[in-house]
């Protein structure tokens, strides 16, 4: 039993992986993000070149890959969805087809395949990443063998709402963010700026997908379309944790991953997916707003 | 005026008659140009791309391997390569451009069942002809489509029993993926099994793509199986066998015997992953014999990558281009229905052995092998029949070989209820 509730927390914390950037883009800035999935994408391939690279391990490509989504993202946000603040469904459009273009980029190697040329680690191939031995294989737990790697993903993602939380509540910069999300023209009239500070956001979010790619592709296929499937989970976490409510996101990947786990146990997997669909439905139906969702004016 | 009349309702029935041949003018019309045109049809773009653009070169080498060898009849192959794009509604689209458009007496390509199902009436409406050369479920039965990879019974008859009597494990745990190829295939693992004395246990499936495994390999661990049959498809395997390492489970304890896993899987998941586990395929890049060493090196050269891999669809979708060769070579005319004629019963030396089209079903002899993977990624294969099996696409109803449901005047539909 104690393995069957493990692995709804793993699946709970996977999910919050992914969802923790949205709830920043998306939550606090209203921005539907499409190109959330080839953030972690993006994130997986970090892996996988700094690996082939520089023969790098996976623990190294976690500040690296923050690193480089990040400032993809506030490229993004300053080309792109800067100018669409406050339309939400050009947002959807807009990153919609950025994320096109970047999985096009990987798969054509940045073009350099039209001329012949290969950069291992890039095209359309299926890519892997080495996992270091001390995240391979089990460890026994109170009676349970525990997945190392699993357990490792659950202390990561822990790490990044925290320090998420510590960034969105505890710092000068995330006070104004929370200003913006509250209302965005009384922020600017007190003096925030929030053209920074939205730039900013957005990079933070986009980062942190990137650092769910490096874990992502320790344990799943790395290819350029593995992030498509995931914005979609993302998405569920968020709005059925309430839009803006970082506490709202947490419960909510616990909650479906747990029933994903329990129900996979009793019955089978297809069946368990079906049921965290019903489940967000139900609750999107009676609470439109999510389960946290903020009070506002 | 009557004339006039008359002339207009000569030449009306003139041009009407032209219209119905001319689904026969395009053979002269390809010949004429000193070269036969052909359709290639593989997803070049896309998920599916990964594998199916290896198909695609491999296609492309045997035309280019033939006309460097001077041609069918003296002609030269040329080669109309489309994209299916990973998607079924663009495979009916372009089967339709190069049938009709194209007007070309055969087509070589799909890799999915769904992209063929896709494109079958296409060629069954215009009687053109297919050559699909992946293994497949079998139960299908089309007068327009030869058949070159494995179906269910050469790939099962000899995996399972071998697994109940030489591996000696009797507790089965059949996985998939959620469509039509793993469940057909469960469909004759069950009836394998029961026949030879061992049990199946559960009979569970992950959504296609889908690659989050945790509970379903915490259900293998705790189910007491002592074998387990995957028929698992596509980037899910990867994560599937990583997954089963990461719980602690291992292939020599409990091992993973597939259908599906290839060459392609095994490098992308990294070998360390699968080392011990077995597959069943009637083509390994590991079969050591000079033939097959040759068609590697060939097969790298053509593709310009040293440490490409072979594996049995791409292997299928090379010797398919040769049996047609010599159908062509035989056929009285270069028409789709004259080469269907010619092909049956051809046989080949391709770098898994020898082949050989059955002329009732227009499926293919092939031999079953069996491999254990090693640590550098390649089978080493332990068990391999002596002969080609005959194929059976019906055998999960009760076909065998002395009472085939399909044969050349089509599905015996009365045999399938029985």
């Amino acid at each position: 039993m104690l393995e069957v509730l493990f692995i709804g927390l793993s699946l709970g914390s996977i999910l919050l992986l992914v969802a923790l950037g949205l709830a920043i883009t998306y939550g606090a800035m209203g921005v539907i993000n499409m190109a959330h999935g080839e953030m972690v994408m993006v994130g997986a391939y970090v892996t996988v070149l700094s690996g082939l690279w520089f023969g790098t391990d996976i623990f190294i490509a976690i500040p690296l890959a923050f690193i480089v989504t990040a400032l993809l993202g506030l490229l993004i946000e300053r080309v792109v969805v800067r100018k669409l603040y406050g339309r939400l469904l050009d947002t959807l459009l807009a990153t919609w087809g950025i994320a096109i273009l970047i999985q096009q980029a990987v798969r054509l190697e940045f073009g350099l395949s039209f001329l012949g040329i290969h950069i291992q680690g890039l095209g359309p191939g299926l890519q892997n990443v080495s996992v270091p031995d001390i995240l391979q294989g089990t460890f026994r737990f109170a009676g349970a063998d525990i997945n190392r790697y699993r357990a490792f993903i659950i202390l990561v993602t822990a790490m990044l709402a925290i320090a998420t939380w510590f960034v969105i509540y505890r710092t000068v910069a995330g006070t104004q963010v929370r200003a913006i999300i509250r209302n965005p023209k009384m922020a600017a009239a007190c003096g925030i700026d929030v053209t920074r500070v939205n730039a900013l956001t957005f990079a933070f979010g986009s980062g942190l997908a990137g650092v769910a790619g490096v874990m992502m592709s320790g344990f799943k296929t790395v290819f350029p379309d593995m992030g498509t499937s995931m914005v979609v989970d993302g998405f569920l976490v968020v709005v059925m944790g309430g839009v803006g409510s970082l506490l709202g996101s947490v419960l909510s990947a616990g909650i479906l991953g747990e029933i994903n786990g329990l129900v996979a146990a009793a019955t089978n997997d297809i069946l368990a997916r079906a049921v965290v669909f019903g489940v967000v439905i139900a609750i999107i139906v009676l609470k439109p707003k999510g389960l946290f969702a903020l009070k506002g004016r | 005026m009557a004339v006039d009349r008359r002339k207009f309702l000569k030449s009306g029935a003139l041009a009407g008659g032209a219209l119905i041949t001319s689904p026969w003018v395009f053979s002269t019309g390809a010949q004429a140009a000193g070269e036969i045109k052909v359709g290639v049809l593989f997803s070049l773009t896309g998920g599916l791309s990964i594998v199916e653009k290896s198909l695609h070169d491999a296609t492309m080498m045997a035309i280019s391997e033939i006309n460097a060898a001077g041609g069918v009849k003296g002609m030269k192959i040329s080669a109309i390569a489309e994209d299916g794009a990973s998607d079924p509604k663009t495979y009916n689209e372009k089967a339709s451009k190069l049938v009709i458009q194209d007007r070309v007496p055969t087509v070589f390509g799909s890799y999915t069942s769904a992209s063929r199902k896709a494109v079958l009436p296409v060629f069954e409406k215009r009687n053109n002809l297919y050559f699909y050369p992946t293994y497949y479920e079998g139960f299908e039965c089309s007068k327009n489509v030869v058949y070159t990879g494995a179906v269910p019974n050469q790939q099962l008859s000899n995996f399972i029993p071998w697994i109940i009597k030489t591996l000696g494990k009797k507790k089965f745990f059949i996985v998939g993926s959620n469509y039509i190829y793993p469940r057909e295939m469960a469909k004759v693992s069950k009836i394998l099994i029961e026949k030879n004395g061992g049990e199946w246990i559960a009979d569970e499936y992950l959504e296609l793509g889908h690659s989050e495994w945790g509970s379903m390999v915490n259900k293998i661990k705790s189910s007491g199986c002592d074998v387990v049959l995957s028929n698992v498809v596509g980037d899910s395997v990867i994560a599937f066998y990583r997954e089963y390492k990461n719980q602690g489970l291992t292939h020599d304890k409990l091992p993973i015997c597939a259908t599906v896993t290839s060459e392609i899987e095994i490098a992308a998941m990294g070998a360390e992953y699968a080392v011990g586990s077995f597959t069943s395929f009637p083509y390994f890049q590991a079969i050591d014999t000079d033939r097959n060493k040759a068609f590697i090196e060939r097969y790298r050269k053509f593709v310009k990558d040293p440490k490409a891999v072979t594996h049995h669809a791409l292997e299928s979708s090379y010797f398919q281009v040769f049996l047609w060769k010599q159908a062509v070579e035989k056929a009285a005319e270069i028409s789709p229905a004259a080469i269907r004629e010619a092909v049956k019963g051809q046989e080949f030396d391709a770098p898994n052995g020898h082949v050989k089209i059955e002329a009732e079903n227009l499926h293919t002899y092939l031999t079953p092998r069996i491999a254990q993977w090693l640590p550098d990624g390649q089978g080493k294969i332990i068990d391999a029949y002596k002969e080609p099996v005959m194929p059976l696409p019906y055998v999960a109803y009760g076909e065998t070989p002395t009472n085939l449901f399909c044969t050349g005047k089509g599905l015996d539909a009365a045999k399938l209820k029985t």
